[in-house]
């Protein structure tokens, strides 16, 4: 069976859907990352949809699946690269992907996700320090 | 460009579905913005047919109206009906594993949008863009 590759890349994981997805596809991806983010203390999930021509109800639920399964397993998802008319077409469909957060690109969703590691790790030693 | 048709009994065969209406739409002469619009209504009234019809089929034909294109699809099932369609069209409204938007959602993508369904019967959703 197919599947979608994950590429690890420091403490973040990074997913580029370049095929059109099915459900069976969709299923294995949310399994994959969800144990990948465990076996790798992932802190942040970053998905490229760049190549998708559309997102359709299915693939935002299987996107918001994934942000909520991760956000319990302690990591942040980032969507990036939605194309301009998948954006239109998202929101005329009334799909709002709860819980997901979108950047511009790659480049800026690594950002947020490094952000947001240096910020945990800030919060972590202050608390080491403050139990001294 | 001769009449497509499409049978849906997989989640793969919603995938031909999308590829096909992609092809049609590109030969009606619709802009990218639109080409998504249909296309993405399609996927939404496919799943539609494999999951609450159980199975069904897409017909996908290019219309024309004067001087004007489109792209119109047939979807067509032999499942349980739908027994309140004012309800099923209503955002929110779901009986299966979507995020209840298909219908209603659908509906707001297309420029025509029948809908013909009869209990024990199935369904039978028209829609049409236009350029």
């Amino acid at each position: 069976m197919d599947r979608i590759p994950i590429l690890k890349l420091g403490e973040a994981l990074l997913v580029t859907i370049q095929v059109d997805m099915h459900d069976r596809l969709a299923m294995a991806l949310e399994e994959d990352l969800t144990t990948q983010i465990v076996q790798h203390t992932a802190k942040g999930v970053l998905i490229d949809i760049s190549a998708l021509e559309i997102v359709d109800s299915f693939i935002g639920r299987t996107l918001a699946n994934i942000a909520m399964i991760a956000k319990v397993l302690d990591a942040d998802t980032v969507v990036v690269g939605m194309r301009p008319a998948v954006a239109i077409t998202l929101v005329e469909l009334g799909l709002s992907l709860p819980g997901v957060r979108t950047a511009l690109n790659a480049e800026r969703g690594m950002a947020m996700i490094r952000n947001r590691i240096e910020r945990a790790d800030l919060n972590l030693r202050d608390e080491e320090e403050g139990g001294h | 460009m001769a009449t497509s048709t499409v049978p849906i009994r997989t989640g793969e065969d919603v995938v031909r579905v999308r590829q096909e209406v992609r092809r049609f739409a590109i030969e009606a002469g619709l802009g990218l913005v639109d080409q998504t619009k249909i296309v993405t209504a399609a996927s939404e009234l496919a799943r539609n047919t494999l999951d609450h019809g159980k199975g069904g089929q897409a017909t996908i034909d290019l219309v024309q109206s004067g001087a004007r294109c489109g792209v119109r699809i047939v979807f067509e099932d032999n499942g349980p009906g739908i027994p309140d369609i004012e309800l099923a069209l209503k955002d929110g409204y779901t009986s299966g594993k979507g995020m209840g938007l298909g219908l209603g959602g659908a509906r707001r993508l297309c420029n025509e949008f029948a809908i013909v369904s009869e209990a024990g019967q199935g369904t039978r959703v028209t829609v049409a863009r236009w350029k």
